[in-house]
């Protein structure tokens, strides 16, 4: 299992009835449910996922997030999970209030820009980079919002959101002390559980 | 009970013949008898029916493996295999109902009958009226979909299926599916709704209603009674089913299949048939209006104007899903401006609201409303996935 799917497993709460905004598989939401009981949809549009999520039998939505959550009601859920999709959307800072209409909490992961790597890619070759977490070409990568940790504590900040707890994921496994340490510097994927005032 | 009698339904041995090896073959339709007077949502009573239907596969000895199989507007219980060697065209759902097909009747026991009212053996407009002795004609009772599934219910009591493990139907067939769920929640298992809608629009209703002008308005028509005449209106079936045509296909499907070629090189400059199109659409027309009764298609376009299971709950489709308990998978299909996907995700929306069990899938297709009878790879591939999960999760009941 992907790292930052390892790390939200813990943060997710028994039973919650919860959201998926770009399932893929739905490996989360099936580990979700045999784990924790958890119950909701996955949305997604890749149709190789949301065949995958039929077969393992998850709910799945075909939904383009850019359109919206319209369809969703205020806080009909306990929890809005978006995994390495942040990055891919017109406007993150109109999802992150979508997703906190619809849910109390959300948890949200995203590829870390600021990370080594990337810098080194950057900063020395001069090319943008390409990595496991960024695996794109710039002319062909849906990955059009790119941020890092501390871009993202900011927009928090400005949108008053309460930063609930942070983590980074390295890969597959769990994070160096470094990138505990320092993750802007030496976390690839951002890992963070937010939640709004007045809830 | 007749259910000894379900092998007969379906003759394996296809060795000598053209068919194809992943069809369900030669099958034979079945008629079963119902004498238990049915009361209809008109406020009449029909006293006793025929229903006919046929069977695919083998009902497995848990009888937890049946599918049933809802036809559209100008459906029928033939929904698979051939009824005979030369048979030009199989069933209508041929492309999804068969052995390692989406539908598959290695592992399901599919039924699949022809409603009441229909015109292709099931009591109808052209059956006899057992109190007056004449052909029923327009006197036939007006249907619902809800008639119709009560009717399927008692089918299934016949077959000793207590539970579908999937109902499924496109279009008119959807519509039948989703009352499935609201009227018996506890004898469906899992619900496939496919290029449906949860009420017609005030569009769908004038398309109806011009189909039905066409029919009635036709002198042969003899107010339902050309049975008497010894007549068929065949120039209102015609144009009923020419309008109908129309809006099961897209403009794009229509612009790739004819564009705006003639039959032949020049312009006659009159009203014969020169546009390609015309003549497809004629063709299918006079078809149609030798085919299909005239009450019994008045009689359909009239069970869709009706359906809306919202009504009854001041127009919320979310309060009124509220009996329903099984998975549902809808899909839709992005050409589809009869139903298009926007119906069928009102119906998703609803159905997240209240909570349930979905799957929503939006095939990209150019075959407008009748993609849903056509083979298309990512439909097939969602179809058989779902069907695939029902499949596994039965097995792992019948392992324990």
């Amino acid at each position: 299992m992907r790292s930052d799917l390892a790390l939200i497993r813990r943060w997710v709460p028994e039973g919650a009835h919860i959201l998926d905004l770009g399932c893929g598989d739905g490996a989360l939401l099936d580990t979700l449910a045999r784990e924790k009981g958890v119950s909701g949809y996955g949305l997604e549009i890749d149709p190789e996922g949301i065949t995958a999520c039929m077969a393992r039998g998850v709910n799945v939505i075909e939904q383009n997030l850019d359109q919206g959550l319209a369809n969703f009601d205020d806080n009909a859920y306990d929890l809005v999970i978006m995994t390495q999709a942040l990055q891919a959307l017109r406007r993150p800072d109109l999802m992150l209030d979508e997703m906190l209409r619809i849910a109390e909490e959300c948890i949200i992961t995203f590829p870390n820009f600021a990370y080594w790597r990337h810098r080194f890619y950057l900063g020395f070759k001069g090319y943008m980079p390409v990595s496991k977490s960024l695996p794109y070409a710039w002319y062909d990568t849906p990955n059009i919002h790119l941020s890092t940790f501390n871009d993202f504590e900011r927009l928090c900040r400005d949108k008053d959101l309460i930063i609930r707890d942070q983590a980074v994921g390295n890969g597959d496994h769990e994070a160096h002390w470094s990138a505990k340490l320092w993750p802007n510097l030496f976390g690839e994927t951002a890992v963070y559980r937010i939640g709004r005032h007045g809830a | 009970m007749i259910v000894q009698d379900l092998s007969t339904s379906q003759s394996t041995d296809t060795t000598m013949s053209k068919i194809p090896s992943d069809s369900v073959g030669l099958v034979t339709p079945q008629t079963a008898h119902f004498d238990t007077p049915l009361t209809l949502a008109c406020g009449r009573t029909l006293p006793s029916y025929d229903l006919v239907y046929e069977t695919y596969g083998e009902l497995n000895a848990e009888r937890s493996n049946a599918v049933l199989v809802c036809h559209a507007l100008s459906g029928h219980h033939h929904a698979a295999g051939y009824h005979h060697e030369d048979d030009r065209k199989p069933g209508w759902w041929e492309a999804h109902i068969g052995p390692g097909k989406s539908i598959d009747t290695n592992r399901f026991f599919v039924v699949s009958l022809n409603n009441l009212g229909g015109c292709h053996g099931s009591t109808g407009p052209c059956s006899t009226d057992p109190e007056t002795g004449r052909v029923w004609g327009p006197d036939f009772p007006m249907m619902t979909v809800t008639d119709w599934v009560h009717s399927q219910a008692r089918l299934a009591d016949r077959l000793g299926i207590e539970r579908f493990a999937a109902v499924a139907g496109g279009s008119l067939g959807g519509m039948q599916v989703l009352q499935w769920t609201l009227a018996y929640p506890e004898r469906i298992a899992n619900a496939l709704i496919i290029a449906a809608t949860p009420k017609l629009s005030a569009q769908n209703i004038a398309f109806n209603e011009v189909a039905r002008q066409a029919i009635r308005s036709d002198p042969e028509y003899y107010g339902g009674r050309y049975h008497e005449h010894d007549a068929i209106p065949r120039r209102g079936l015609k144009l009923a089913r020419m309008i109908g045509h129309i809006t099961y296909l897209s403009e794009d499907s229509m612009g790739y299949k004819f564009g705006r070629n003639l039959r032949e090189d020049d312009f006659h400059f009159g009203y014969d048939v020169e546009f390609q199109v015309e003549s497809y659409l004629r063709y299918q027309g006079d078809t149609f209006s030798t085919s299909f009764d005239a009450n019994s298609y008045l009689l359909m376009t009239k069970v869709l104007d009706y359906f809306d299971p919202a009504d009854i709950h001041g127009g919320d489709l979310a309060t009124a899903l509220a009996p329903a308990n099984c998975p549902f998978l809808v899909v839709s299909f992005s050409s589809d401006w009869r139903f298009p996907p926007s119906r069928s995700e009102e119906l998703v929306d609803a159905l997240i609201q209240a909570d349930k069990s979905v799957s929503y899938a939006r095939i990209e297709s150019p075959h407008g409303h009748d993609a849903f009878l056509l083979p298309e790879p990512r439909y097939q591939s969602v179809f058989s996935a779902f069907m695939g999960r029902i499949a596994r999760d039965l097995s792992l009941k019948e392992a324990h």
